[in-house]
């Protein structure tokens, strides 16, 4: 019954799964912030991440070792956004497309490995929860912020590294302005090739990493298809954020809390037809970005390939 | 021009990685050439008992929503013709190839007029939402038989056969054994959407439950997806948190979901396919489909002439559901007797599931 939401058991439970379903889209829309931030659009997001939790999720099952299985999982997120920021970069391609076909490569290799390296679905032990001493004591607190696995951490943590780069140092400044003046920076002697070059396969690692903390921290299974569409929901995040991390992680908090919240609704027999009930995150957060819209703007060399004009 | 003609050999590649991994005639166990001997025929010693030259083997052709190895819905299908395969005597006399992951319908639909076109004896379409192609589809075809499931409806055309599973029998059978095994007395569902076979088997399984003991608490989550993982295991990390010691879910997604299930070591009950092998500490039981016994009706019927216009429905009588106990789970005697008991009176009917 909707009383029963306000418990604290209910509370604890939302904020805790909220935390740890924004895990996996915070890496993955951070790393498609520095990469539109620097002027390209990725699309591919989906795919790296696949490709990333397959990578670790065969390498931890195959070692044992989870911290082999992330750089795996990292490793092929980097050779992926080589390979896009070759296509985009170098061959000018029209970036959306592009994506498309990055993703579409992700979706199927990924599958195609799963079937011939593995052939059935099977667990791993992912990460383990990591009870931060003293912290993890404080009831509700503990449990929402201080108990959960170092992939999890690591993630929230990076929207403040990503937040320091891009706004208080040279990289950061230098990223921006090829994603907003490519010709000017150009001038000015910053390679825009060499900039975007760094943060697409920035991106891909980070992507790459998201898919890992699927894989082996959240769910500890790989099974065709897994990301469901999240890596689209990570680029969709980006743009919620008006690129900015602090937005990114504004969003994501935004969209995975209201899942969680949905979550329980429907384990509290609250009577909303589960149709709906699923629904609520997204339309919550359409209805969030049409309210903001007005004051994001996009950075000005989005998508646009760039031509040294002689 | 230079740029696009670039781009479009890149999407061409692509599209070709793709059509290897996930598309038409995955060949099954390849059918073996009959060894020949290669001996010149001068030879004067007359050949030793000729075998008999084989007949023609039965020709299967499926088309499954996702992967064979899904642990559930398509699983079910392919192991069904595997065991037809093997009881048929091998790929002589029985031979299947399947197309997976076709969930995208209008994909499905061009692989099923493929494969009709090439001369099935029967074409298989595992997914209700193949329905409306297969309504097109069949009557281009007369000669070939086509079997669609999980329905009833066989569009009055003499050349379909639907084919169903009472899976709330199994569901029943499972909330039974989950209402006797449950201490906290809170037992989470996590389903895909409500609807079809994972509504019949979520309101059996709470049926079940009710009739053993009605001060349990049945929470029920469906996460609007069949795939997502991700949203899966967070609902069963939901209903834990809720106090639920024993889960179930249905579809492929569960996987997630049953992960979560043995880290915080609470039972599983499964269906569609047999998942202990998943978490063999946890899974207690799953009701498995074994389609081959609608499968071998139909391929009867085939043989001597009728090609569709009947509907199949599996359940615990006749041997298309079968209750699988995990062997590395201990179920206590008595609650091993108390399902089979649920077994006997469902299939001889003392013991009746009141649907919602």
């Amino acid at each position: 019954m909707i009383s029963d939401l306000f418990s604290v058991t209910v509370l604890v439970g939302i904020l805790a799964s909220g935390i740890r379903l924004a895990t996996p889209y915070l890496y993955a829309a951070i790393g498609e912030t520095f990469g539109q931030r620097s002027g390209v659009l990725n699309l591919g997001v989906e795919g790296q991440m696949l490709l990333g939790a397959f990578a670790a999720f065969y390498v931890t099952l195959n070692t044992g070792n989870l911290w082999l299985g992330v750089l795996t999982a990292m490793l092929v997120g980097a050779l992926m956004g080589l390979a896009m920021a070759y296509v985009t970069v170098n061959l000018h391609a029209e970036q959306g497309i592009s994506g498309i076909g990055f993703y579409l490569f992700g979706l199927g290799m990924s599958d195609l490995l799963f079937q011939k390296l593995m052939g059935t679905v099977e667990t791993v032990k992912g990460f383990p929860k990591i009870y931060i001493p003293g912290l993890s004591d404080i009831p509700g607190i503990g449990e929402i912020f201080f108990s959960q696995n170092v992939l999890v951490y690591g993630a929230y943590l990076l929207v403040l590294v990503a937040w320091f780069v891009l706004n208080k140092t040279t990289l950061g400044l230098k990223i921006r302005s090829v994603g907003e003046n490519p010709d000017a920076a150009d001038s000015l002697g910053v390679s825009v090739a060499r900039i975007r070059y760094f943060t697409i396969i920035l991106g891909g690692t980070l992507s790459g990493l998201a898919g890992a903390s699927l894989s082996v921290a959240l769910l500890n299974v790989f099974q065709q298809n897994m990301t469901s569409g999240q890596g689209f929901i990570a680029v969709a995040l980006v743009y919620f954020g008006a690129w900015r991390p602090a937005g990114v992680l504004g969003g994501a908090l935004l969209f995975s809390l209201v899942n969680a919240l949905q979550l329980w609704v429907q384990v509290l027999n609250v009577p909303i037809p589960s149709e709906i009930a699923v629904m609520m995150p997204y339309v919550l957060t359409i209805l969030v970005l049409v309210a903001t819209v007005s004051r994001v703007r996009a950075p000005s060399a989005l998508t646009k390939p760039f031509e040294r004009e002689n | 021009m230079k740029k696009s003609v670039w781009f479009v050999t890149l999407l061409l590649v692509f599209t070709l990685i793709l059509s290897a991994c996930g598309t038409p005639a995955t060949e099954a166990p390849a059918p073996v050439e009959p060894a020949q001997p290669t001996e010149a025929p001068v030879a004067t010693e007359a050949p030793a008992t000729e075998p008999p030259a084989p007949a023609e083997p039965f020709r299967v052709a499926v088309v499954m929503p996702s992967a064979i190895n899904d642990l559930a819905f398509s699983q079910s299908i392919y192991d069904a013709l595997v065991r037809i395969q093997e009881e048929m005597g091998g790929p002589e006399a029985f031979e299947f190839v399947y197309s997976e992951g076709m969930f995208v319908v209008d994909d499905a639909a061009a692989a099923i007029r493929d494969y009709a076109s090439q001369g099935y004896d029967l074409v298989i379409a595992h997914g209700s939402q193949y329905g409306s192609s297969l309504q097109e589809i069949a009557p281009d075809f007369p000669e070939t038989s086509f079997a669609w499931g999980t329905t009833v409806d066989t569009f009055g055309q003499p050349n379909i056969f639907a084919y169903e599973a009472a899976s709330q029998e199994g569901g029943y059978v499972n909330g039974v054994l989950a209402a006797t095994l449950s201490t906290s007395k809170v037992i989470g569902v996590v389903g895909p959407i409500e609807t079809g076979d994972a509504k019949l088997y979520v309101d059996g399984f709470k049926a079940g439950v009710l009739a053993t003991n009605p001060d349990v608490q049945v929470n029920v989550n469906y996460i609007g997806s069949f795939s997502d993982t991700a949203l899966a295991s967070e609902a069963a990390n939901t209903h834990i948190a809720a106090g639920a010691d024993v889960l179930t879910g249905t579809a492929q997604m569960v996987v997630g979901a049953i992960g979560k299930a043995e880290e915080a070591n609470v039972l599983w009950f499964g269906t569609q396919s047999n998942q202990s092998s998943l978490a063999p500490k946890i899974v207690v039981a799953s009701q498995v489909y074994h389609w081959e016994v609608m499968l071998k009706e139909m391929i009867g019927l085939i043989k001597s002439g009728t090609l569709g216009g009947q509907s199949f429905r599996a359940n615990l009588a006749n041997g298309g559901e079968v209750i699988e106990f995990n062997p590395d789970y201990a179920l206590t005697d008595d609650a091993k007797a108390l399902a089979e008991t649920t077994i006997k009176g469902i299939i001889d009917g003392s013991v009746t599931i009141t649907l919602p």
